[in-house]
């Protein structure tokens, strides 16, 4: 590392602190991918590949993206839960690597939902 | 692509000792095996504090805490939580009764903490510049050095009112001002160094401070010593502390590097470089006397304090010495303001430091207690908080007898004392001391005046051996004490350990010796019937002293079941099968292993 001015400093702080962001949980969004192995098998992990690349791209900090099980309806894999902090989470169907970036860009960080792809809004009754 | 999850592993002494560098590399082998190595990142913490149940680690953003790992579970943990999000529940911390909780928040002994010099644990890889940087790391630098005059920042550690997190209490910020008058009125540069000699036993706050944060104990001595009007900063860490040593090393190596540390400072034409000095692991040299002999390369010996060595220290040029856990403080009252900091503890400290004990305080709390580990507190917090709330209380569910604070030279204190806050004087004013945080918990099965004996066993030890006082009056005082607890205690023992108590408190050189009666001092207060019980009736409460105790076979109860014949190692119980045994009381070695044995109590201690 080269010697440091004070803006350098300034800088590189402010370039490093979003890394910190998933360990210090302050997320404006949280992003799903369900990874059961019918979600593997129709593509999640390529989904999932498909979000990270697009999030470093994007320079996106305050978003989270996590993984969970099968989330029930097999058929319609691969399936993400977005759930923007103060609203209910949305459920979205057989995503690709390219629909699951018009996600990120439309729902997450623009604030409307993709009908063509979601499922539907809300959790299941538990209990 | 960017990594969507972080695991966090515990590298601090305590979790490496049980296997977590192993449990390290797995992770990175099956994260490799599952192509997961561009999603999610294994960092390296320090202690993140529950030591009892290492090793351990933290799953991000998932706040997902794992303990007691193994290395066959790693690809299951892997597998399950970080491929397909299922966390691991038989992985999880399971608090005693009740089924496994998943996240950090939820369990006590994390919720209840307050971190300040922590903040950093488990968070961020120490050996990493750019993480104690995204951190908001050496901001406070900055701002000391560009907005803020030598006597702003001495001003603002004043009003803080932080206090020698080293066990002495003394104000920090009149500490920094003294040694700065000295060096301008004699016209010399002062030193600025960070003791690091940690030697209590059962102690490990400044050991994982360093381990965890390194740069955090830099960026204070850096602000320091542009307070002070210093050049030239030593680290003096004993040589026991083999990680905390290669990862200071390296940040002060990725300090220099990056202009944090030597010559122009951030462009700024201020310059202090830090070196490290290890300690050959002598208690005494923690005393600050002690230790500037031994950074000078002499033998490591107090000398009397008419003059201190904030005036006359290393090579008598004035020298601020200061503890770990005090300099990582620094930092966070420079960027968040000395009013931030006094409101946290007690007191109002902003017009005199000694009038409270502001901030927080960290502990390492060991012994007969459920959450052995580092914890850190707000100043001002009761014991019972502490053992009961964030340590989860006594295990096995034998009851609380006496904790011990401040080091072998610090003073237990009994259940009647609970509720009392922690701080600098309440401690005192009880018979024991802050020091530098360590805090022991004792059962019932803890014989007190066995305790004192051992204490004074390590102190004479230690002792240097320099003074009279210190020197003859611990000797003398462990004779007594080892007296006591063979069974020989006579009628005037307890006068005196009193009496050479009074001696070594009024006449010894240092502070190891007049505080050296503490343990004896503090069990006779609170504890004064044990002694009677051993000196006068010739029995150990808590079954502990040897000479003091029997056992013997009940034999209306015993149903020759052999049980405690397989456990004694010394032969000394006979018996056929089916019919009671007899105990031989001269082979007996008193090791109690057939009374663990017995299923029904035949076993009896008188």
């Amino acid at each position: 590392m080269a010697r440091l001015t004070i803006d350098d400093l300034k800088q590189m702080r402010e370039r490093a602190a979003p890394t910190l962001t998933l360990r210090t949980g302050t997320a404006r969004a949280r992003i799903t991918v369900h990874m059961g192995t019918c979600g593997i098998a129709a593509g999640a992990r390529d989904v999932m590949a498909a979000l990270l690349t697009a999030i470093e791209q994007q320079g996106v900090a305050d978003v989270l993206v996590t993984t969970s099980g099968c989330a029930g309806l097999c058929s319609r894999e691969p399936m993400a839960t977005v759930e923007l902090r103060g609203s209910a989470p949305v459920k979205y169907v057989n995503l690709t690597p390219e629909s699951i970036v018009t996600v990120l860009r439309q729902h997450v960080l623009g604030g409307a939902i993709v009908a063509e792809h979601a499922l539907g809004a809300g959790c299941e009754t538990t209990g | 692509m960017a990594f969507r999850s972080h695991v966090l592993v515990c590298a601090g002494t305590g979790c490496v000792s049980c296997g977590s560098f192993q449990i390290g590399a797995a992770l990175d082998r099956e994260i490799l095996k599952h192509g997961l190595d561009g999603e999610v990142q294994v960092v390296r913490t320090g202690c993140q504090g529950f030591c009892a149940e290492g090793p351990v680690l933290i799953v991000q953003p998932d706040d997902v805490f794992y303990c007691g790992l193994k290395e066959k579970d790693v690809p299951t943990l892997v597998e399950e939580h970080l491929l397909k999000g299922r966390p691991v529940t038989k992985l999880m911390y399971a608090p005693p009764a009740a089924s496994p909780i998943p996240t950090l928040s939820e369990i006590p002994f994390f919720a209840r903490q307050k971190l300040v010099v922590l903040r950093n644990r488990g968070l961020i890889d120490p050996e990493r510049i750019e993480d104690y940087i995204a951190r908001d790391g050496y901001t406070a630098l900055i701002k000391a050095l560009t907005e803020m005059t030598a006597d702003g920042i001495i001003q603002e550690i004043k009003l803080s009112g932080l206090r020698g997190r080293g066990g002495g209490g003394f104000p920090t910020g009149i500490k920094w001002a003294t040694c700065r008058q000295a060096a301008l009125h004699r016209g010399v540069e002062p030193i600025v160094v960070c003791n690091a000699d940690e030697g209590d036993p059962g102690a490990f706050m400044d050991r994982s401070i360093i381990e965890s944060d390194p740069h955090a104990v830099i960026e204070g001595m850096v602000i320091g010593a542009r307070a002070i009007g210093s050049n030239r900063g030593f680290v003096y860490l004993r040589h026991e502390y083999p990680i905390a040593r290669e990862r200071l090393q390296k940040a002060l190596e990725q300090a220099r590097e990056a202009g944090l540390l030597g010559s122009d400072i951030l462009g700024t034409a201020f310059s202090f470089d830090i070196e490290i000095v290890q300690g050959a692991g002598a208690f005494v040299c923690g005393e600050s006397t002690a230790l500037m002999a031994s950074l000078e390369g002499r033998v490591g010996e107090p000398r009397a304090k008419y003059i201190h060595t904030v005036e006359y220290g290393y090579k008598n040029l004035p020298t601020n010495l200061n503890n770990v856990e005090t300099w990582a403080n620094v930092p966070l009252i420079i960027n968040r303001g000395a009013a931030w900091f006094a409101s946290m503890g007690t007191g109002e400290v902003a017009e005199n430091p000694w009038n409270g004990s502001s901030g927080t305080k960290v502990f390492s709390l060991v012994g007969k207690v459920n959450n052995t580990g580092l914890i850190e507190v707000p100043m001002g917090i009761s014991l019972r908080e502490i053992i009961f709330g964030i340590g989860g209380g006594i295990p096995n569910g034998r009851a609380f007898k006496a904790v011990q604070t401040g080091g072998p030279s610090g003073g237990c204190l009994p259940e009647s004392l609970l509720d009392m806050p922690v701080d600098f004087d309440s401690l005192t004013a009880a018979g024991s001391m802050m020091g530098s945080g360590g805090m022991i918990v004792m059962d019932d099965q803890t014989c007190m005046v066995d305790v004192a004996r051992y204490f004074i066993a390590f102190l004479t030890e230690e002792s240097c051996g320099k003074c009279t006082p210190c020197r003859e009056g611990l000797r003398c005082s462990l004779d007594v004490l080892t007296r006591i607890t063979e069974g020989k205690g006579e009628a005037g023992d307890v006068a005196v350990l009193e009496e050479m108590g009074g001696v070594m408190m009024d006449a010894c050189l240092c502070a190891l010796g007049t505080s050296a009666p503490n343990p004896v001092i503090s069990t006779l207060r609170h504890f004064r019937d044990e002694y009677d019980q051993h000196i006068h009736r010739h029995k150990c409460p808590a079954g502990v002293c040897k000479a003091l105790i029997s056992y013997d076979i009940d034999q209306a109860r015993c149903d020759g079941c052999h049980a405690c014949v397989t456990v004694c190692s010394a032969g000394a119980i006979t018996g056929q099968v089916k019919y009671p045994h007899r105990l031989e009381q001269e082979l007996c070695i008193k090791c109690g292993a057939c009374v663990e044995a017995c299923k029904r109590d035949a076993v009896l201690r008188g």
